[in-house]
């Protein structure tokens, strides 16, 4: 007897090889274009993002400049190079985009981002440390995820948020390749989550948040490593036991749930006492909590940092 | 003639950061950007330079030769820019911090443990210490084997996640190997036992 099986693939998704065999010749093409068109980065002109009130949760840092934020980037879900999401990304929509909070909630929602943008939204200047060892200081736009949260009700048996980013390889060509486990998970404790610091982004330097940075929607929890930032979220899931964030399920002996920043506890292959600020050529000490320990701190009171890194 | 040709071609990766740092071109992290490229450059030399026994065998050319020495030289030059950007634009001179780093991290250990190993290989590449040291001259040399791999070990260890680049050295690294030990297994099988029928690959003896 002949079974037959549907093929995985459907004929119409394959790729013409005459159009694959371009492939290089895309790249290069796509290559020459971004240097032609060089400084703005994004297809469309970035648009203001209206009504913005300055935030007093605000750092007096130089900032680093636009296009250093937006062109050394890591965001693998366009690539891993820290040059690609700008190429790769450039052509995402982020729209129509809905975000769902479900989970241990009394009021499941799903927000539509348009919406979202009509909460009042403020500007904050973070410090932003990546686990690989430089820094930025970034003038960001949105909410406090709280704002969320409390429209949402969590129930008294929830513990832990958990953050899910888009997943659609045809959108994020990165996701094409298994780098990591998609869709990319990250996680919070509720308080965390719900602490004053922790940003729902839209935008940064007074525009819509760029593609390659996580438009439309991202985390910014400033005193952790920048990986715990979700980008492009489209769940936002409230549960009883700690999530596993992707980093955790790829090496867990290198990434764990906290990530706080912490000069004293090293990445097992390299050491975490000091950073490279973009734009700075000496390197400056990392400060506990990246120099949020006043805000931060008493949620760890107890706690082996070590231990629980 | 072709060999001042290559002379000028091995310093094209260096002419292209010079130029990418007069026009701005580094990116966000000129610091970092420049430790890798001439990492990088050091590893693509370093397996061209290992690619020249097996070329000259296949195709018979054996002008190849007299290249090999400059390549070799090429590698530890940009080495030691490698190794200078670390301990001065990295690390700033910070002697404590760079010793740490060379206990502590395993793959500095490794770069640093090859760039240590490759010193005397540079050192004893002049023909007057070639005649000097005849036979151990090949066996000191044959510790560039170990610097390429341990030169691919430093660069996968330093990779966060996405290990396609290190993996692809590895695989040329391998070949480049393993065509050694191919040649060197066929040699022994010839010369162990008198009745062994002879490989019709007929390598020119090993010098």
């Amino acid at each position: 007897m002949l079974i037959r099986r549907p093929a995985d693939i459907k004929p119409s998704e394959i790729t013409d090889p005459a159009i694959y065999h371009q492939r290089r010749e895309f790249i290069k093409g796509a290559a020459a274009m971004s240097a032609l068109a060089a400084l703005p980065l994004r297809a469309d002109a970035a648009a203001k993002l209206p009504g913005v009130k300055k935030s007093t949760y605000t750092v007096d840092e130089a900032l680093t400049p636009l296009n250093d934020i937006t062109t050394y980037n890591n965001f693998y879900e366009f690539g891993t190079d820290k040059a690609s999401p700008a190429i790769q990304a450039r052509n995402f929509v982020p729209r129509p985009w809905t975000v769902t909070v479900e989970g241990l909630v009394k009021r499941p929602t799903t927000f539509d981002m348009d919406d979202l943008l009509k909460l009042p939204l403020e500007e904050r200047v973070y410090r932003l440390r990546c686990v690989e060892g430089w820094s930025m200081v970034i003038p960001w736009i949105g909410f406090p995820l709280n704002e969320i949260l409390k429209r949402v009700e969590p129930t008294g048996s929830a513990k832990f948020v958990e953050f899910t980013t888009l997943n659609d390889p045809k959108r994020m060509p990165g996701q094409r390749s298994p780098v990591l486990d998609w869709p990319y998970v990250e996680g919070l404790r509720l308080d965390e989550a719900q602490h004053p610091l922790t940003l729902m982004v839209v935008g940064l330097y007074g525009e819509v948040l760029p593609n390659q940075n996580g438009a439309p929607l991202r985390l910014a929890v400033p005193w952790k490593y920048g990986f715990k930032s979700a980008k492009s979220i489209v769940r936002i899931r409230l549960v009883e036991k700690a999530p596993i964030s992707s980093w955790m399920r790829a090496t867990p002996n290198e990434y764990g749930f906290f990530s706080n920043v912490n000069p004293d506890v090293d990445h097992p292959r390299w050491s975490q006492a000091k950073e490279r600020r973009i734009g700075e050529f000496l390197k400056r000490k990392t400060l506990p909590f990246n120099g949020y320990g006043e805000q931060v701190a008493s949620m760890y009171a107890g706690m082996d940092l070590r231990k629980f890194f | 003639m072709a060999k001042v040709a290559l002379f000028f071609v091995c310093l094209i990766p260096l002419g292209r950061l010079i130029w990418l740092a007069f026009n701005g071109g580094l990116g966000a992290n000129p610091i970092e950007f420049v430790t890798r490229s001439t990492g990088t450059w050091t590893l693509v030399l370093l397996l061209i330079t290992l690619s020249i026994t097996p070329l000259r065998r296949l195709t018979g050319y054996k002008a190849l030769i007299r290249v090999r020495r400059m390549l070799g030289l090429f590698a530890f030059f940009y080495v030691c820019l490698h190794f200078t950007t670390y301990i001065w634009l990295d690390q700033f001179f910070e002697l404590a911090s760079i010793l740490k780093d060379i206990k502590k991290r395993p793959f500095i250990t490794v770069g640093f443990a090859c760039f240590v190993l490759l010193i005397p290989l540079a050192l004893t590449s002049t023909n007057a210490m070639m005649r000097r040291l005849g036979r151990r001259w090949q066996q000191l040399h044959r510790l560039v084997y170990l610097i390429g791999i341990g030169g691919v070990v430093h660069y996968w260890w330093l990779v966060k996640k996405d290990i396609t680049q290190p993996a692809l050295y590895a695989l040329v690294l391998a070949l480049l190997l393993g065509y050694r030990l191919v040649v060197w297994a066929q040699a022994r099988k010839r010369v162990a036992p008198p009745s062994a029928p002879t490989s019709p690959t007929n390598f020119a003896p090993h010098k």
